[in-house]
């Protein structure tokens, strides 16, 4: 009732091809832009733009990259964390080697360096798969952060490894306040998963697709598997990439190569499981659903406990809880929070009158 | 070159170690096709439950019959709540199952035992000897001693009883088994609980080099390389694997490292692994996989 598509006529070319092609589903995502973009930064405080909002949207768009990857075109990878770190370093290169580009440069170019690292590290995916690709792409995770705790030219020689983001300027405004933040990082994140939810969906998006259900099938039917899995690690770099870069200017400030270790691409992988694998929205809700637990099961424990439960204690069971979480998903639905909410939307079709 | 031939053998006994946590996870794979990224977490657990044991006052024999009891009760835990549910599942959906587990058991044998770091002796001190005026550990020699022993008895296991023909039968193709009346559910829980075993051993000898603590599960990362090398379905090839990671580990280390700002223990393994694959995909002993794509 709520949710039907009835006399809603798909009646030229370019109705039929569109993104939301239900009116309630515009309406939907209008408000939800509306509330994140406006309502939002009017009502919060800088607790939960800096802590909490920043940092969830940073970290669902890397795992849009991850879900290009491991979703779509079903490579798995356990670099995440390595690729996020080039692209970080590379923007605050680009930024205090060439000061006169604008920072917008800064991340497509770091973005494209994250790219380049990827597709590198994604040439042995021509030979191998499976878990053998997951070792492989533990190499880089491996390697990257020691190349960039080795090697002094990354972090312009600072003493302590630590690389702190240059104040930032877009377009002629000084980017400082946590709403200015916020909005920058919002503007990024939308237009990069608007690009992916269009790209899945065009030829390229296929191409990944046919690979991950059978590469053999895949090859039979003209897909090239060479490049078709080089641009998917392309892309998932480059979303990667930018994704490092936003969180070092917009969410740490502040960062070191161990920023980037093996536990953040474990959480972002867990993201993606908990979200929806190869689902764009499932990206935002695993990375919602991820970076909410911890403080709601610490506001939980500071309720309950009255204090009384120790930090360790705490981390001990946030892991035992993540992962439950991740057995309980994969087992009862493998498809993830992206899953439930499509089942909802089809309950909502019918209800209140199912017959 | 007496220096040299030092770091080779201490490389190569660092490797025994490596191929012991490689043997968990060869075994699990060879008997269900499961890549187990657990064995690490199941090495912290069985060090982490055996040193709890020991500080609650039991002797050494009674702790370690206590954890294994332990182990082989989380194997069928495992079995009934985590593998049952997922058979027929696409691997790579077990395999991210097994990272979950494997949070599972850091977070639960963190949260029982106490997190912070832990001696454990076992009796065996670390101490220096000379061969041919070279220097080497006895602890290490110890653990190359125990590994083999291992190895033997899995290899008996494996190939002379009903059980381990049963783990054979399963690895080859489920469905087969399954036809021809082997239980798959009591094999898995049969195969976990000798990787259990196989933890254990790893956690003691490890607990006891490095103290028992949280790095103990990362170790575990390092036998991945290892099986690259040796291929997935082999126990010779986690063994030779081994011995090929730790000695070149080293090596790399000492000779080669001091060029790059040392430190490049950390992935120069997984380089060599990388390398390797791209010339021989199936590893060193692994079954060959004809694929033409």
């Amino acid at each position: 009732m709520l949710y039907r598509e009835a006399g809603q006529f798909k009646t030229s070319y370019a109705k039929d091809l569109a993104i939301f092609p239900i009116r309630q589903d515009r309406w939907f995502i209008a408000l939800v832009l509306i509330f994140f973009g406006l309502v939002v930064p009017l009502i919060a405080n800088d607790y939960w733009l800096k802590s909490i909002l920043i940092p969830l949207l940073v970290s669902s768009l890397a795992a849009i990259g991850l879900n290009i990857l491991t979703g779509y075109a079903g490579q798995l990878s356990l670099g995440t964390a390595g690729f996020m770190a080039v692209g970080a370093f590379a923007a605050y290169n680009f930024n205090i080697r060439v000061p006169e580009l604008p920072l917008i440069v800064d991340f497509i170019l770091a973005g494209l360096c994250a790219a380049l690292v990827g597709m590198v590290f994604g040439l042995p995916s021509l030979r191998i798969k499976g878990f053998y690709l997951a070792v492989a792409t533990l190499a880089a995770q491996f390697f990257i952060e020691w190349v960039l705790t080795h090697f002094g030219w990354f972090t312009n020689y600072s003493s302590s490894g630590v690389i702190s983001a240059p104040p930032m300027k877009m377009f002629g405004f000084a980017v400082e306040s946590a709403v200015e933040k916020y909005l920058l990082t919002l503007g990024v994140v939308l237009v990069m998963a608007l690009a992916a939810k269009n790209m899945v969906r065009s030829s390229a998006g296929r191409a990944w697709m046919a690979v991950r259900d059978k590469d053999i099938s895949a090859e039979v039917i003209g897909i090239p598997l060479m490049k078709t899995k080089l641009t998917a690690f392309g892309v998932s770099s480059f979303y990667c990439g930018v994704a490092g870069a936003l969180w070092t200017y917009c969410y740490l400030g502040t960062v070191e190569p161990a920023a980037f270790d093996l536990a953040r691409s474990f959480l972002i992988l867990f993201m993606i499981i908990i979200g929806g694998v190869g689902s764009i929205l499932g990206s935002f809700l695993g990375a919602a659903f991820i970076g909410l637990l911890p403080i709601f099961l610490n506001n939980m424990a500071a309720t309950i406990g009255h204090g009384t439960l120790q930090a360790d204690t705490m981390a001990n069971l946030e892991h035992v809880i993540f992962g439950g979480l991740i057995i309980f998903f994969l087992i009862v639905e493998p498809h993830g929070l992206a899953r439930l909410w499509q089942i909802a939307k089809e309950k909502l079709r019918l209800w209140p009158f199912p017959y | 070159m007496t220096f040299f031939f030092e770091v080779l053998i201490g490389g190569l006994l660092a490797g025994v170690m490596y191929s012991l946590v490689a043997l968990g996870f060869v075994m699990i794979f060879k008997a269900s096709g499961v890549f187990n990224f657990a064995q690490g977490a199941l090495v912290l657990f069985a060090a982490l439950t055996f040193v709890g044991f020991m500080e609650k006052g039991l002797p050494f024999w009674v702790a370690m019959a206590v954890t294994l009891a332990v182990m082989m009760g989380s194997a069928i835990l495992i079995e009934r709540f985590v593998l049952r549910p997922l058979v027929n599942q696409p691997p790579i959906t077990l395999f991210m199952a097994t990272i979950g587990l494997s949070f599972l058991l850091e977070g639960l044998g963190q949260g029982l035992w106490g997190s912070q770091v832990r001696a454990l002796d076992i009796g065996i001190e670390d101490l220096p000897f000379d061969v041919l005026g070279m220097t080497f550990s006895k602890f290490d020699f110890f653990a190359a001693g125990c590994a083999a022993l291992l190895v033997g008895a899995l290899v008996l296991f494996f190939n002379k009883t009903r059980v381990g023909l049963a783990l054979r039968a399963v690895a080859d193709d489920h469905q087969a088994a399954l036809a021809v009346g082997i239980p798959l559910q009591f094999v898995w829980a049969v195969v976990w609980a000798v990787a259990g075993l196989v933890a254990l051993v790893a956690g003691l000898l490890w607990g006891s080099r490095l103290g028992v603590q949280f790095s103990l599960s990362l170790v575990a990362l390092k036998a991945l390389p290892v099986l690259i090398l040796g291929g997935f379905t082999s126990i010779a090839g986690a063994i030779v694997g081994g011995l090929i990671i730790g000695a070149s580990e080293k090596l790399a280390e000492v000779f080669i490292g001091p060029y790059f700002g040392g430190a490049i223990e950390n992935w120069f393994p997984y380089m060599l692994a990388l390398a390797f694959l791209l010339i021989r995909p199936q590893g060193l002993f692994g079954e060959k996989i004809i694929e033409r794509v």
